[in-house]
């Protein structure tokens, strides 16, 4: 009796979950799981509840994991087609199955391999220099009234110049080194980590500042427990910001001057009119400013798991 | 599934720049403490005040307090806004500096012993960060071995009735818990004396009379003095042995509650009491 019950309630409820859109589904379910679970047998409702939650999960994290992918997707496809009908000329843009066989003959030959690895080093020395820097500095002027009179205005005022503009000054300076390229990346960084730090630090909640020194908190204690804990948000903020500028300034500085990398690549590329190369180089450009602010991300979400804004 | 708040890196990152937790030889050896002494009960402080005043500028907040709290007790101190009753509380935990008299905490025999007080404000102020059993190790100060913090933490926790939530975030609380982690951080230390600024000010009315049954018990229970400020007139007479009021920086009544407690909500003499204060609070007497 109670097992034709169960059966015929999983029915109705997996009717309802296909199909409707997915807040309608939900009603429907809690309201079917109340009816199932006023039937007397405990398990039978419970073995409903779980036929019931299954697919209703399947579909939302299905829908939400390909949907994002359908317009690149998309666009390749679109593009290929144009390509291989010949209404785009190669020399113009190659197709997309030209640029996986660049990827693929570059990775195999370990020139991929050694530009990347040259590029990401370049990426993070410069990132870890300059994020110090800024860093320090944030910290610093958050926290001390003299080192903020002394330096901030002057920082303020660095800051509105591009740094790209350096450049010509940074050749004469390094040449066309490694210095240079560094030179730039961690002046670009620099800021937004500085002003993002700087805005943490100085929004620290006053009062807890006030209990930290009402419990005899030492100022290595309170910056540990209280202000740089309170500053992580607004710092991660900055981190991520960062990334982008660092990405954008490697490029740059790589397409000026470069004998590695992967700017390098897409240069001398361009002087032999392969384009696959050209928009491999773009790809991975692409696909490394992903990765790292994927990474940033899962830092943050770990770091800030305490604040109910990242919580999953 | 949340990552348990004791592998969060504020809480374990940070514990490689403990600097003050381990102890050295000089032949480099670690000095480990056998056994950790427990956080003993203090003897309560009482306080003598003398002449205390306090000006911003111009504006004299407390004209001339002159005050004996025996150790043990629990006073109230009522008044309207303004009447200087958070200004003294302040001074009382050495938060600011009497502009003049002397405040001195004393214990049974009336002899001078050294400040030790703990205060609990009206917001939890809570280290969103930290765990509730971390926030509650805040309390026992710089330098002090986690292990022994956390079963500290854990100890007092179970008096305000918290045990469960040691491992929580204080997000994930409600306001009544919040602020029972807060008392449990002010009385992990064990403190000779127990400052309360409106504690209870900002807790819907439900969750007041249960907090007052607790403050109540662990008062009973820890034996700390308590003085307690606040503008609900029911609630000192509930809580308090005595009620103090203040009005323009000066005691304009000392009133004793002799009730013994548990004390009831609805009690006659109580209520008594009650409109005597409410008249002298209003000043009306």
């Amino acid at each position: 009796m109670t097992t034709i019950d169960t059966f015929s309630e999983g029915r109705k409820l997996r009717r309802a979950t296909s199909g409707t859109p997915r807040t309608l589904t939900e009603g429907t379910l809690t309201e079917d799981r109340t009816q199932a679970s006023q039937n007397p047998p405990k398990g039978a409702a419970d073995s409903v509840q779980a036929t019931a939650g299954k697919p209703a999960g399947l579909r939302t994290i299905s829908r939400g994991t390909w949907l994002p992918y359908l317009v690149p997707v998309g666009l390749v496809l679109v593009w290929q087609v144009l390509s291989s009908t010949g209404l785009i000329s190669d020399r113009i843009m190659p197709s997309p199955v030209a640029v996986v066989a660049a990827f693929w003959e570059r990775l195999l030959s370990g020139e991929l391999g050694r530009d990347v690895a040259v590029s990401g080093a370049r990426a993070l020395s410069g990132l870890l220099i300059g994020g110090s820097i800024g860093f320090l500095l944030g910290i610093a002027n958050g926290v001390s009234k003299l080192s903020e009179q002394l330096t901030d205005t002057t920082l303020q005022m660095l800051r509105t110049i591009p740094h790209l503009a350096m450049i010509p000054l940074v050749i004469l300076w390094f040449g066309i080194g490694e210095e240079a390229k560094l030179f730039l990346t961690s002046l670009g960084v620099l800021f937004p980590i500085y002003l993002n730090t700087y805005h943490g630090v100085k929004n620290v909640d006053r009062d807890l500042v006030e209990m930290g020194k009402i419990y005899g908190m030492s100022s290595w204690s309170l910056f540990r427990k209280v202000i740089f804990p309170g500053a992580l948000p607004s710092i991660f903020v900055g981190l991520r910001y960062a990334l982008g500028i660092m990405w954008l300034t490697l490029i740059v500085s790589e397409s000026i001057a470069a004998n590695s990398g992967i700017g390098y690549m897409a240069n001398t590329a361009r002087e032999f009119m392969m384009t696959e190369v050209v928009v491999l180089a773009l790809v991975i450009y692409a696909v490394l400013g992903k990765l790292a602010d994927v990474i940033a991300r899962a830092l943050e979400r770990w770091a800030l798991s305490w604040n109910a804004a990242y919580q999953a | 599934m949340p990552v348990s708040s004791y592998l969060h890196p504020t809480a374990m990152v940070w514990d490689a720049f403990e600097l003050q937790e381990r102890a050295y030889f000089p032949d480099g050896t670690e000095v480990r403490p056998i056994a950790e002494p427990p956080v003993l009960p203090k003897a309560p402080a009482g306080l003598r005040l003398r002449g205390v005043e306090k000006a911003f500028g111009d504006n004299r907040v407390l004209r001339g307090i002159d005050l004996d709290v025996p150790a043990g007790q629990f006073v109230a101190i009522v008044g309207k806004s303004g009447c200087g009753k958070s200004t003294l509380l302040r001074l009382l935990v050495g938060l600011d500096e009497p502009t003049g008299g002397e405040i001195d905490f004393i214990d049974d025999g009336g002899d001078r012993v050294a400040p030790d007080a703990r205060i609990v404000f009206q917001e939890p102020r809570l280290l969103p960060w930290f765990s509730v059993a971390d926030n509650v190790a805040v309390g026992l100060g710089d330098g002090v071995p986690k292990a022994f913090a956390r079963r500290e933490a854990e100890l007092v926790l179970e008096e305000v009735q918290l045990s469960e939530k040691a491992k929580e975030w204080p997000a994930k609380l409600s306001g009544g818990q919040r602020q029972r982690v807060a008392l449990a951080r002010a009385l992990v230390s064990r403190p000779g004396l127990l400052a309360l600024d409106e504690p209870l000010g900002a807790l819907d009315a439900l969750t007041r009379i249960s907090m007052q049954q607790l403050l109540t018990r662990v008062w009973r229970e820890l034996g700390f003095t308590a003085v307690l400020v606040t503008h609900d007139v029911t609630e000192a007479v509930h809580l308090a042995d005595r009620v103090i009021v203040l009005d323009e920086g000066q005691v304009t009544l000392d009133l004793a509650v002799p009730q013994p407690h548990p004390r009831h909500h609805g009690d006659p003499e109580l209520a008594l009491l009650e409109g005597r204060l409410l008249a002298a609070v209003l000043g009306e007497s």
